[in-house]
């Protein structure tokens, strides 16, 4: 235990050294001021949006939803950016400039040298995932008056879409060099943001082939299904036109949702680290 | 009693090159072994594998009896990489500190004040590792490598950002830890400094052992040199045994003798000789 939280602190300091936590709150800072700003004005004028009068829609709701899911959407983009440069350079980065050998001969074993990375920074991301989750719903409660029906899981399913990228870093910096994995972790993730909206599109359309893709991908990369499926959760009360209106948007939800894919979500997570310690035992350093 | 380090048929291979190919040594309990051999030789390849490291294609090498790389080796095990480094925001004290957690040192700061006198770093308890020199880094290394007082170390290159002065230090500290008993293998480029304090001395040359053995072993005669009012004559081929009779002869010959030396190759000689001057 000594061991792992040596390491875990190790990671933490050096994090910290780097200036990436700097980097992401102040990032973090202006983005929520352009929340609340947003938030600040739709919400103000949201009696002067009319829909016509042969229409039901919950303007509140749509508003909310929509400015929230925009939220989840950016603390994801915060959360996968801390993520990657807490562990792009964890393995190769760290052995290329020697950082790492020193570490690895101790009787620590390499193991629990990875996973101790893995939870350091795991903790890290899910403190500051649910902290700007929470103060996005604050802001949204506080300038519109508007709560989703879930507020526990969809930060949850967040934070948990960001471990996940977390663990394929860790995996990539085994075998990648630190530019290749940041890269590769970063267009990974852009590949299954397309794919998200790529199925919202597909369902418009109705267009099986794209919804097809759309759910492979949901699979392959399950912390974007992860994201879909926290907002969904957070339109869930939106009813009629106004969810219709907002299954249209970016922000609609998933199609590939509930335990199926948690569970998935679950153990995909722990095949990676599975695969990131197996990988890791036989490198060479 | 384990060996120390007992290397058997160890072989590595990296793509198409062979690093190694059979190697065997060993190291006894409280000997101190020098690994010389030209760039590319495979020295840095095999204290690699020793550390666990890197995995052998084939072969053996195990440390106190334990495999490389298993915990166990790894616990008796001190090791100063050839390229290192420390985070820079780390003081040579924290360094030494992160290094006694991870190896269940429980020596404290007795220990790390110890460790930082024996390098010559006591004044640098509290800087900054950016702020040392390469010199000042390096001893910290050699520190770091003691943490626990393991009984085994392996040393790459562990003078080859040292001044003389620096030299000298690690070279009484190698001094002082074969009395203590600890056994090192020290891969240096240095010939004079593995001359003077190893007990045994292995080649490496294209992954292979050309030579071994200790450095008198490894010096060859050359023969005699006779100093008398005539100047200084050498008699090649003329062992020990004949430095009598030859200063017998000069005398009988009427010459004044002022000396006689018997010339041997040195190691640097026996390393050229056995590299065929190769380098990389």
């Amino acid at each position: 235990m000594t061991a792992v939280l040596t390491i875990a602190g190790y990671g933490f300091r050096e994090a910290v050294r780097r200036k990436v936590f700097a980097v992401v709150i102040v990032l973090t800072a202006v983005f929520l001021f352009l929340f609340w700003l947003a938030n600040h004005f739709v919400f103000d004028q949201l009696g002067t949006i009319a829909p016509p009068s042969d229409v039901h829609v919950d303007t509140r709701t749509f508003a909310g939803a929509f400015l929230l899911g925009l939220a989840m959407f950016a603390t994801l983009f915060l959360g996968v950016v801390l993520a990657v440069f807490l562990t792009l350079g964890v393995v190769s980065g760290d052995a290329e400039r020697g950082l790492l050998q020193p570490l690895v001969v101790r009787p620590v074993g390499r193991a629990t040298l990875l996973l101790s990375r893995f939870l350091g920074a795991a903790a890290v991301c899910i403190v500051y995932v649910l902290a700007v989750y929470g103060i996005a719903l604050g802001i949204t409660d506080a300038t519109g008056h508007w709560t989703p029906p879930a507020v526990v899981a969809p930060g949850l399913e967040l934070a948990g879409g960001v471990v996940i990228v977390i663990a394929l870093s860790l995996l990539g910096s085994v075998v990648l060099s630190s530019t290749a994995n940041g890269i590769a972790v970063f267009m990974l993730f852009g590949a299954g943001l397309v794919a998200g909206l790529l199925g919202t599109i597909g369902h418009a359309l109705n267009s099986h082939t794209i919804k097809h893709a759309s759910t492979i991908a949901a699979w392959a990369l399950p912390f974007e299904a992860l994201y879909q499926d926290g907002l969904r959760l957070i339109s869930g009360s939106a009813t009629g036109l106004t969810g219709f209106l907002l299954q249209l948007g970016p922000f609609g939800g998933a199609y590939v949702h509930g335990w199926p894919i948690r569970i998935w979500a679950a153990g995909y997570l722990v095949i990676a680290l599975l695969v990131a310690v197996l990988a890791f035992s036989r490198r060479d350093l | 009693m384990p060996q120390a380090l007992a290397v058997r048929g160890l072989e590595k291979r990296y793509g198409a090159v062979q690093a190694l190919k059979g190697v065997d040594l060993a190291v006894e309990e409280g000997e101190l072994v020098g690994l010389l051999g030209p760039n590319g030789a495979g020295k840095s390849t095999l204290v690699k594998i020793a550390a666990g490291l890197v995995r052998p294609t084939r072969g053996r090498a195990e440390i106190a009896g334990s495999p490389a790389g298993s915990p166990a080796a790894r616990a008796c095990l001190g090791y100063l990489a050839e390229l290192f480094r420390f985070p820079g925001w780390y003081s040579a004290d924290e360094v030494l500190a992160l290094h006694q957690r991870l190896a269940r040192s429980d020596g404290g700061a007795a220990e790390r004040k110890r460790l930082l006198e024996l390098v010559a770093l006591a004044d640098a308890t509290d800087r900054r590792v950016d702020g040392m020199s390469k010199g000042m880094q390096q001893r910290l290394g050699v520190a770091q490598a003691l943490v626990g007082n393991p009984p085994v170390l392996l040393l790459d290159e562990p003078t080859s950002a040292l001044d003389p002065v620096g030299r000298r230090t690690v070279r009484l500290l190698l001094e002082e830890l074969r009395e203590r008993g600890v056994s090192v293998l020290l891969n240096s480029h240095l010939l004079s400094e593995i001359e003077l304090v190893c007990d045994r001395v292995a080649i490496l040359l294209g992954g292979e052992v050309v030579a071994a053995g200790s450095p008198g072993e490894l010096s060859q005669p050359r023969g005699i040199e006779l100093e008398t009012d005539e100047g200084v004559r050498e008699i090649p081929g003329a062992s020990r045994e004949d430095a009598p009779r030859l200063v017998a002869e000069a005398v009988a010959a009427g010459r004044k003798v002022y000396g006689v030396r018997v010339l041997t190759s040195t190691l640097e000689e026996t390393y050229l000789e056995a590299v065929g001057g190769e380098t990389s």
